[in-house]
């Protein structure tokens, strides 16, 4: 399938499991609570490896690995679960996560600007967005207020004027 | 009043735009109900019981005669001609259609004004203290800190889908006039130990269904922290409030359950991680506090005594002065009431005819600012004493001058049944069956300070809960019913309501807040107010009274 990732619309191969499907050497992602689970084993996993985060998960749980994973995934169970857009901002600030931390789910397009912001460089629709036409809304207002992931200063050490 | 920097203009303009395609694919069924409510809510649009209602921001209560104009415009223009103003500080039109909204955000723009998150669960519009600035019982103006708070949270992209709404309100006086301890979070402007001026950080305040009064969770804020606090309080409540009960999703149960200790331990645990990274400069603070147009006082304005000889001789006038103005901080200048409240007027609305007048009258009269209260009445803050007269007999002449600020007949009263969606039972009806039983000044004055609020139901627009005397209507099988409370009070010496007995039919439910109220002139010791009696009598005897008669 296709998603969007730093900006451009590519393909995607990364499988999300279920919890209880066997891991493959191909790139898939693993539930949080899975991964705790399993650390010892899926620890051994020779091929990518992500995670898959939601809110009901205790980041701190997961602060050792996080560096591990090329991708972490943030659930979007339903478009105003607003849980998703602080783990996305802490991996981002707090754990210094710098790999892929992709938004999927019930999101929406709407919501894709501030997805940015706090962090998610990745976005997986639910079903037939049209992504093309998605891509500028990842720049929709030229103004921003507030420092985020995006940019550690807020508008008032940024503005000129 | 704050004037937008193209940066501001800017951001509402592309809201205005995003909106507008927002509605656009609504209306084509590319979103469906369940997407677009929560993108309209954002931008203050229900969709009722008649028509859309369309609440519009007034920040922190602050309105340029501009903006007045515009908002009667509109109102003639998208709506039935009439303005509906909220306890929180803002303005509803009840009757514009969908296809307008767009159109009518962008008329707004034009004037510095939008919708932005006056609903929807984020941070809403910031109120404070109608007499900000002008009173003399005030450590700092709080305004600035308002509007940097309005901007930190506007379009937030990690706080803009929370557990449920998020109402903050700052004040910088000694008396609490903006109900600081029934928000989310309240911020008084206090002085430190050291001397330095900072806030007193109090989370948990609330009022609908659990009305909750806010506990202090930090007695001293440095200013530089304002905003890093405000995140570490708002991140622990995005992450860690509840989300499965819409009833149980405010700060205030969060608070609650799990106790103000743990959870004030958790926001210092937060900021600790972000209080380096996001520091509120001080030149920011002078920047915002200079984008305030603030009235240019005439230094050498002779104390006019007219307007004291004219109240000498005309009583009615002495009667405006004595309740509807108060003293201004600096010499020769009166702050004015505009009483939204008479008799046929439901309380809070105005026509679009007498937005004008008072646009055109703030221009003549008070630097062309007015304000609104969270009791739902205007301020003309910046009034000369020898203009007193004037206008007074110019707000007359348009039924805004009924002296009785303050009184048993300045209650708040929300739209209830008659608009809003949410509501079990009429308000507007019950206000107005009062209204005529207490409609003789020398009895209103006899009664004193008296603050009687409605709500047509437990989401407590009306505030009720803390109402001297509360009046909260609830649906019974079908039927309009009314649940009294007494003692409630949103000042320094904040308290709820307490209930006083099984709800009252519609018919009777304005004759039982008469005998609330000739109980009290009987039961009153010496000067002693409504709710001084009602705290030293408790509520038994007017129950006592009350239900003899059913």
């Amino acid at each position: 399938m296709q998603i969007i990732k730093d900006g451009r619309i590519v393909a995607d191969s990364w499988r999300h499991l279920r919890d209880n499907e066997p891991v493959s050497t191909a790139p898939c992602t693993v539930s949080g609570s899975r991964w705790l689970r399993e650390r010892e084993q899926l620890s051994k996993h020779e091929g990518p490896l992500g995670i898959r985060l939601s809110g009901d998960d205790r980041l701190e749980d997961f602060a050792a690995d996080f560096e591990r994973f090329p991708l972490i995934v943030v659930e979007f169970p339903t478009m105003v679960d607003g849980r998703g857009f602080s783990i996305a901002r802490l991996l981002r600030e707090r754990y210094g996560y710098k790999g892929e931390v992709r938004a999927r789910g019930e999101f929406i397009r709407d919501q894709v600007f501030y997805l940015h912001r706090v962090g998610c460089n990745a976005f997986e629709f639910a079903e037939g967005e049209d992504l093309e036409s998605t891509l500028p809304l990842l720049h929709e207002f030229s103004v921003t207020y507030q420092a985020a992931a995006d940019d550690p200063r807020p508008l008032y050490r940024r503005r000129t004027g | 009043m704050y004037r937008y920097d193209h940066y501001d203009q800017t951001l509402v303009d592309e809201r205005v735009a995003q909106f507008r395609e927002q509605t656009r694919r609504f209306l084509r069924g590319k979103l469906s109900e369940d997407q677009f409510r929560p993108l309209r809510l954002m931008n203050g649009l229900y969709l009722q019981r008649h028509a859309p209602m369309l609440r519009i921001a007034i920040p922190y209560g602050l309105l340029s005669s501009r903006q007045l104009r515009k908002l009667a415009h509109i109102a003639r223009t998208y709506d039935k001609s009439v303005g509906h103003f909220t306890t929180r500080q803002n303005l509803q039109f009840n009757w514009p259609r969908l296809e307008d909204v767009p159109d009518i955000l962008a008329e707004l723009a034009t004037v510095q004004m939008h919708a932005i998150q006056t609903s929807g669960n984020c941070i809403r519009n910031v109120t404070s203290d109608h007499l900000a600035g002008v009173y003399k019982d005030e450590l700092e103006d709080p305004r600035p800190y308002c509007e940097i708070i309005r901007q930190w949270s506007t379009l937030h992209p990690e706080f803009s889908y929370l557990p449920r709404k998020f109402k903050i309100a700052v004040s910088g006086a000694s008396k609490d006039r903006a109900a600081t301890r029934f928000h989310d979070i309240g911020l008084h402007l206090v002085r430190g130990g050291s001397g330095e001026v900072g806030f007193e950080v109090l989370v948990g305040g609330g009022l609908g269904r659990t009305p909750m009064i806010g506990k202090t969770i930090r007695p001293f804020l440095a200013k530089k922290d304002l905003l890093s606090y405000l995140e570490a309080i708002l991140r622990i409540y995005n992450r860690f409030g509840r989300r499965d009960n819409k009833f149980k999703a405010r700060i205030k149960i969060l608070l609650k359950e799990i106790g103000v200790e743990r959870f004030t331990q958790q926001v210092e645990e937060e900021w600790s991680h972000i209080r380096d990274r996001l520091t509120l400069d001080a030149a920011e603070i002078e920047r915002v506090q200079k984008q305030f147009s603030m009235p240019s006082y005439r230094p050498d304005l002779a104390t006019s005594r007219e307007w004291e000889r004219r109240a000498a001789v005309d009583r009615n006038f002495a009667a405006w002065v004595q309740h509807n103005t108060l003293p201004h901080k600096v010499e020769g200048y009166r702050i004015v009431f505009l009483s939204l409240k008479s008799r046929d007027r439901a309380p809070g609305d105005m026509t679009d005819q007498q937005m004008d007048a008072v646009a055109d009258l703030s221009d003549r009269f008070s630097f062309g600012e007015i304000r609104v209260t969270h009791t739902q009445n205007l301020v003309f803050a910046d009034v000369e004493e020898r203009d007193l007269y004037e206008l007074w007999r110019q707000l007359r002449a348009l039924d805004l001058a009924t002296p009785n600020i303050g009184t048993a007949s300045d209650m708040i009263c929300c739209p209830g049944l008659d608009y809003c969606s949410l509501a079990n039972a009429s308000s507007i009806s019950v206000a107005k069956d009062i209204y005529s039983r207490i409609d003789d000044l020398d009895y209103l004055y006899d009664l004193g300070d008296l603050r009687i609020n409605i709500s047509g139901c437990m989401n407590g627009c009306g505030h009720q809960s803390v109402g001297h005397i509360g009046i909260l209507g609830v649906d019974k099988k079908g039927e309009e019913w009314y649940q009294l409370t007494l003692g409630g009070n949103s000042g320094n010496d904040a308290s709820l309501g307490e209930r006083l007995g099984p709800a009252i039919d519609k018919a009777n439910v304005a004759h039982a807040v008469q005998t609330l109220l000739e109980t009290y002139l009987e039961l009153r010791q010496h000067e002693e107010s409504f709710l001084e009696t009602v705290r030293r009598v408790g509520i038994t005897p007017f129950q006592e009274r009350v239900y003899a008669d059913h």
